[in-house]
């Protein structure tokens, strides 16, 4: 069973992409793009199980977040590590339209990206390589004090110093 | 200056640690080159042609003579003896090596030092003007908001990973001595008809391949705003900016396509989510940091009497006085100048001293100075606050130890980047060209008397020498392998910045130094009464100086 590391602990993941060739949805918790999920979106309501949907960086994020509200799980895929625009989506979702259920980092992000990465709301990293997880884990830590506002510290340390 | 408290030692320490482990696990093959290069450059580590360079930050320039005494160890343990200062209020080394980085952190976090995010596409070190808090046309005081900057951008979570480096500028006075324009964001400190502190908002500015000043997107920012009204700009530019191509990835881009009218737009439109959430600034908070920029315990002086002590002692010494009218200026506090020490004599390259130097520098900060000086964007050391009555003695300890060249703000102070000789990016070496011309002109009567005179110099055109700016610029550039150079001039950073235009055809390095004889040449014979060499280019314009660099010779 592959494993995800969420919410500080390496747990099996169950959530199943759709491939792009896939013509149904299968039962079971499955993870869409958001091209997919729109495609499907007839099949859904009666969908055998949950749905996530994966989002990318450019999203217009405004324009699109309503429904996405009521999912289980919200994935933002990295193109690559050094592609910065999820943290920004990630906060939005936590601060500006207070999403509460799962965000998932998915595609090319790095181990020593995940502080920061949490700070901004992520709380599950779907690794696409082999990375150890529980080591990764680690890097979760690097501080334990923080200057900034972000989706898990709703003060900046000057308010709180 | 700023002093660190628990949490600023802790999140510093914490900082050093997680670098020490990245940098073991690199070296243990854990963490491929790729990954581990936007690690290193977010604490400071270039590769670059010859070894690693580190940049360690100067925070808006300002340094304790506690703080130069342990670079000067470190210079001496971990370097080969000498560190440079850049054209950003910081300071490199050049010679460190990958596996003790982490061990010279640790001792800068010693004595509150850092070199996060000196490099990287990420926010960078806040500059600002060197005459902080003492300058006789200053507005505010922009230092105590530089740390504030200075907090809010360390380790910003959401904003490490940005388009491209990000640069910001305080000014507070009214001329610019922080080519604040020239920055991705510039604030300049401005008063409201009520008398409120607030900022006027520039952005888009820089230098680089596409030289732009920066524009104006909002008037009056209300001070308490500073720090929501930053993390709308740079979230904007975080979504927006182009990621596909390094050379169009800077803010001035999408500022240039979105046009300044609706990138504001797109900020006020932000913002809106984000003003007066938890990170508007408290009374409370703005005074704490304001309490460390407090006035040093001046002498009260009779202010006629130390100016008429000081003019006798400059009427018998010809050299003393040429250093006083070059190297020191006035300040608001009576009976005190500000005194740049100089370095840039001949045959060093621009902003590199030696641990020596370092500590004799030290030394006169804590002697003069209250203990404290300032890095300047210009590659100098200033001394803010010393008394008139010590500025002799000062002036002969600094001259022993080669510090007190009177070449301040003349065409001999120029900047300079490291280029071919250090830099791997560089095209042309700026080093050899910048001796070349302090060689030619060292007629310290010719060079007075072509007044105040900003010659820049930068080998490739990333502009690290910021030529752009310089009244004469010189770039390097590569043409089938050969190092050639190509002239600008009418460049200025003052507040009506103005970029400078290319002359002609690119030079060979051996023409230089007479195309710039040349240059000034025209300059002297066409100004009127004391006008500048800017002010005479401004006037008569570029061709009088192009025919001349390009005449036949005879």
């Amino acid at each position: 069973m592959p494993q995800v590391l969420k919410d500080h602990c390496v747990i099996e993941d169950n959530w199943i992409p759709l491939e792009a060739s896939s013509e149904t949805v299968p039962e079971g918790d499955v993870l869409l793009t958001y091209n997919q999920w729109q495609d499907f979106s007839e099949q859904l309501p009666t969908h055998n199980g949950s749905v996530g949907v994966i989002i990318e960086g450019n999203a217009e994020i405004e324009d699109i977040v309503e429904p996405l509200l009521n999912l289980p799980l919200i994935a933002i895929n990295f193109p690559k590590f050094a592609d910065g625009r999820g943290f920004s989506i990630a906060r939005l979702l936590r601060e500006r339209y207070n999403y509460q259920g799962e965000i998932r980092a998915v595609g090319g992000f790095i181990r020593d990206q995940l502080y920061l990465l949490s700070r901004c709301g992520f709380n599950a990293f779907k690794f696409s390589d082999d990375t150890d997880l529980t080591k990764a884990a680690n890097s979760l830590q690097d501080f334990s004090e923080t200057y900034q506002v972000s989706a898990d510290e709703e003060n900046p340390l000057f308010r709180r110093r | 200056m700023y002093k660190y408290d628990n949490y600023d030692h802790k999140i510093v320490n914490e900082r050093v640690e997680q670098f020490r482990d990245q940098t073991q696990r690199y070296l243990a093959g854990e963490i491929a080159d790729e990954e581990f290069l936007p690690l290193r450059l977010q604490n400071g580590l270039y590769v670059q042609r010859l070894a690693p360079m580190l940049r360690i930050a100067v925070p808006y320039g300002m340094l304790s003579s506690h703080q130069v005494r342990k670079l000067a160890h470190i210079a001496r343990v971990y370097d080969k003896g000498y560190v440079h200062f850049t054209t950003r209020q910081n300071i490199q080394l050049n010679w460190p090596a990958l596996e003790q980085v982490p061990d010279i952190l640790a001792a800068l976090a010693e004595v509150e030092m850092h070199a996060i995010q000196t490099s990287g596409n990420c926010i960078r070190n806040t500059t600002t003007d060197q005459f902080a808090g003492v300058a006789n046309d200053e507005i505010e005081d922009p230092r105590p908001w530089c740390e504030l900057i200075r907090q809010w951008s360390t380790m910003h979570p959401e904003f490490a990973f940005l388009p491209r480096k990000f640069k910001i500028a305080v000014c507070g006075s009214e001329e610019d001595r922080a080519a604040f324009l020239l920055h991705d964001i510039g604030l300049q400190l401005v008063k409201n008809d009520a008398g409120e502190l607030g900022f006027e908002v520039f952005v888009g500015g820089g230098l680089g391949r596409t030289p732009v000043i920066g524009s104006s997107i909002r008037k009056f920012l209300p001070k308490e705003h500073l720090l929501s009204y930053l993390d709308a700009i740079v979230r904007v530019y975080n979504r927006y900016g182009n990621r596909d191509n390094k050379y169009k990835a800077r803010i001035k881009i999408l500022v240039k396509a979105w046009t300044p009218e609706v990138f504001a737009q797109r900020v006020e439109a932000e913002w809106e989510h984000l003003k007066n959430g938890p990170s508007t600034l408290t009374d409370k908070e703005i005074s704490r940091v304001k309490r460390f920029f407090s006035a040093p315990d001046y002498q009260s002086i009779n202010a006629t009497e130390s100016a008429d002590k000081l003019a006798a002692i400059a009427a018998d010494n010809t050299a003393f006085s040429r250093w006083l009218d070059r190297n020191t200026q006035s300040q608001k506090q009576a009976g005190y100048r500000s005194v740049t020490l100089s370095l840039k004599p001949a045959g060093v390259a621009p902003g590199d001293v030696t641990d020596k130097q370092l500590e004799t520098i030290a030394d006169l900060a804590d002697r003069y100075s209250f203990g404290e000086l300032r890095a300047t964007h210009n590659q100098n050391v200033v001394l803010t606050d010393v008394i008139e009555s010590e500025l002799y003695n000062l002036w002969k300890q600094a001259k022993a130890s080669g510090l007190a060249t009177p070449n301040i703000g003349t065409i001999n102070d120029m900047i300079c980047c490291p280029g071919g000789d250090y830099c791997s990016l560089a095209n042309a070496k700026s080093i050899p060209v910048a001796e070349a011309i302090q060689r030619k002109f060292s007629d310290l009567d010719y060079v007075y008397d072509l007044g105040d005179l900003t010659l820049n110099i930068s080998g490739c055109m990333n502009a690290c020498g910021h030529h752009h700016i310089g009244h004469i610029g010189i770039l390097g550039v590569d043409k089938k392998g050969k190092e050639w150079y190509q002239i600008q001039i009418g460049g200025s950073a003052n507040k009506n910045a103005s970029l400078g235009k290319v002359l002609g055809p690119s030079l060979a390095r051996d023409q230089i130094t007479d195309g710039i004889e040349k240059l000034l040449d025209v300059y002297v014979e066409n100004r009127i009464a004391d006008e500048s060499f800017l002010s005479t280019y401004q006037r008569i314009g570029i061709e009088k100086f192009k025919e001349r660099v390009y005449a036949p010779s005879t």
